[in-house]
């Protein structure tokens, strides 16, 4: 555990930096109550209005962040095989390479379908 | 005048600094604190200097002046305006989520200074008499905590968009975050190349690595793409979408004001030196020098590796820069289509091929007769690949029918409206030069007149 504690005692200090920052940013300003300076922004006109929680967003996103699981985990599976490659020999190649096809497909399948496809 | 040796010097320095404390800390604890308070102030000083150096290179760029009045060159103009920041009104708006409102700068910040933590910035130097590596830690799997650690990041940002309870905000931070975990797929796979060559994952090991080479130029592809990718991964120009303030404004801060704001400031130019920095790291060499200075043996020791690095490092920054000053920002869709349908495969592909002629090396059946044929045919097919998906594309766009437009309509829904792309505006008349002798009224554009447009 001795290994992390320098990554412990530089993450108090910028804990400690950062919330200071916060709170002393809500003590030194000015408070000048008015409505309209509260409102959300929108360039000046009456705001859109929004549902708690946010509202709705594109599915698109979704989709991007479950194909960014899916590649995510290939890598993850690509860098222990990446450090011990010279131990794994053509075994390793091969089986990577079955691997990645086997990934690809899916890619491929992803593409055709329009996953990738913004507009 | 005697000559002390310096492990006596050295000797009585340590006494006088651990007198001074009269305490049993531990040494490796001090030197602890040391270097992560040298790390915080580094990385603060740097970004300070980072703004200033933009505003200051994008100016001349601009033929401008930019930033000269405060202190010497203007440098202090970044100290001044976090000041200024300070002083004004901390707004929460009433739409907000308070407690998200207020955690998610904090979320972006921490996690920008900690990623720095496993950069090598130098060899073992002497600090008090102590040896040690100019490097907060030295994990196995430095790089793999980097990535997960700028991960983090990301949800300060989607936070902050989404409990500002506002619209804009929303959608940059969608878009960030969008933007960049699909980069962050590139960078991943260019990394992979890295770590099969070095065969290690600590930063240090891989700066150990490139003792008779630098990876730039023997795994060239890799470092293009995570050049590009660690521009996507900054939201910086050219892929600076979420922060559009054409259509988005301020993107996901667009409602943070005083130093909350300037949290998220802080936050992106860390985030601009990390990744600089991880570019050093694993393609540039570390804190090695360049060609003609590592001639000199005394070049990678002492503290002079320091000096290298952040050479190197204020190089990678002015290229950001430069980028800025230069290029346009790209359409959304380009975008996302140049990060999934180029980076991913192509990154993938290369390090199917890497992967290849290392064990081709490894097995010794790689000879310079066989290594330029195999190179060239590997090199063929992936020209031919690219040839054939641009060749398929254009005869797609080629098939598809123009898009049908409607008639011209000068008044459509009761608004003057101007002409859309493939339609065209009719002749304005000329004004009637011998008003005097016309009689009627001008017709109206398309023939309808204004009573008829306004009932619509």
């Amino acid at each position: 555990m001795d290994t992390y504690v320098p990554i412990l005692a530089l993450g108090l200090i910028a804990a400690a930096f950062a919330i200071f920052s916060v709170v002393i940013g809500s003590l030194t300003g000015p408070k000048r109550y008015n409505r309209a300076k509260l409102d959300s922004y929108e360039c000046g006109i009456e705001p859109t209005p929004q549902p708690v929680g946010g509202g709705r967003f594109p599915v698109k996103y979704y989709l991007t962040a479950m194909l960014f699981i899916v590649f995510d985990i290939e890598i993850v599976f690509l860098y222990p095989w990446a450090v011990a490659f010279d131990a794994l020999g053509w075994f390793g190649l091969a089986e990577m390479v079955l691997f990645v096809l086997t990934v690809l497909v899916a890619y491929a399948y992803v593409w055709r379908r329009g996953g990738l496809d913004w507009d | 005048m005697p000559q002390f040796p310096d492990a006596v010097s050295n000797q009585n320095m340590t006494n006088w600094f651990l007198g001074s404390f009269d305490t049993h800390i531990p040494w490796w604890f001090i030197l602890v604190v040391i270097k992560a308070v040298a790390a915080f102030a580094i990385l603060v000083v740097l970004t300070l200097f980072n703004i200033w150096y933009e505003r200051r290179v994008v100016s001349f760029m601009q033929m401008r002046i930019g930033p000269n009045r405060v202190g010497p060159q203007g440098l202090l103009q970044s100290l001044a305006d976090g000041v200024k920041l300070a002083l004004k009104e901390d707004i929460v708006p009433t739409n907000a989520d308070k407690p998200v409102f207020w955690i998610a700068p904090l979320l972006s910040a921490i996690p920008a200074f900690l990623a720095i933590a496993v950069i090598p910035w130098g060899p073992a130097v002497s600090i008090f008499g102590h040896w040690t590596t100019l490097q907060l830690v030295d994990l196995p799997v430095g790089v793999l905590y980097v990535l997960a650690i700028s991960s983090i990041g990301i949800y300060g940002i989607v936070l902050a968009g989404w409990s500002s309870g506002s619209t804009y905000p929303l959608l940059g931070a969608l878009r960030s975050s969008a933007q960049m975990i699909s980069y962050e797929v590139a960078m991943g796979l260019s990394f992979a190349g890295v770590f099969l060559y070095a065969g290690t994952m600590s930063p240090s090991g891989i700066v150990n690595a490139q003792q008779h080479g630098w990876y730039f130029y023997m795994l060239p592809l890799s470092a293009i793409i995570y050049i590009i990718a660690m521009v996507g991964e900054t939201n910086r120009a050219p892929f600076d979408l979420p922060e559009a303030e054409g259509e988005l404004v301020g993107g996901f801060h667009t409602e943070y004001s005083s130093l909350k704001f300037a949290l998220f400031f802080l936050a992106e130019y860390i985030n601009l030196v990390t990744v600089s920095a991880l570019a050093v790291t694993m393609f540039f060499g570390g804190w090695r020098a360049p060609v003609p200075i590592s001639l000199w043996s005394g070049a990678n020791s002492g503290w002079y590796p320091m000096l290298w690095f952040m050479i190197k490092l204020l190089i990678f920054v002015f290229v950001f820069i430069w980028l800025r000053g230069t290029l346009p920002r790209l359409r959304y869709d380009q975008f996302m289509a140049f990060g999934w349908k180029v980076l991913i495969p192509v990154s993938v592909l290369w390090l199917l091929v890497v992967a290849l002629f290392r064990q081709l090396r490894n097995a010794g059946d790689l000879d310079r007769a066989h290594a330029v044929p195999i190179g060239i045919g590997i090199a063929a097919v992936f020209l031919l690949l690219v040839v054939a998906l641009e060749v398929r594309e254009r005869n797609q766009i080629r098939r598809t029918p123009p898009p049908t437009v409607p008639d011209y309509e000068p008044l459509a829904g009761g608004f003057p409206v101007p002409p859309m792309p493939g339609q065209s505006a009719p002749a304005v008349p000329r004004r009637p030069q011998f008003a005097r002798t016309a009689a009627a009224p001008a017709p109206a554009l398309n023939g309808t007149t204004a009573e008829e447009a306004s009932t619509r």
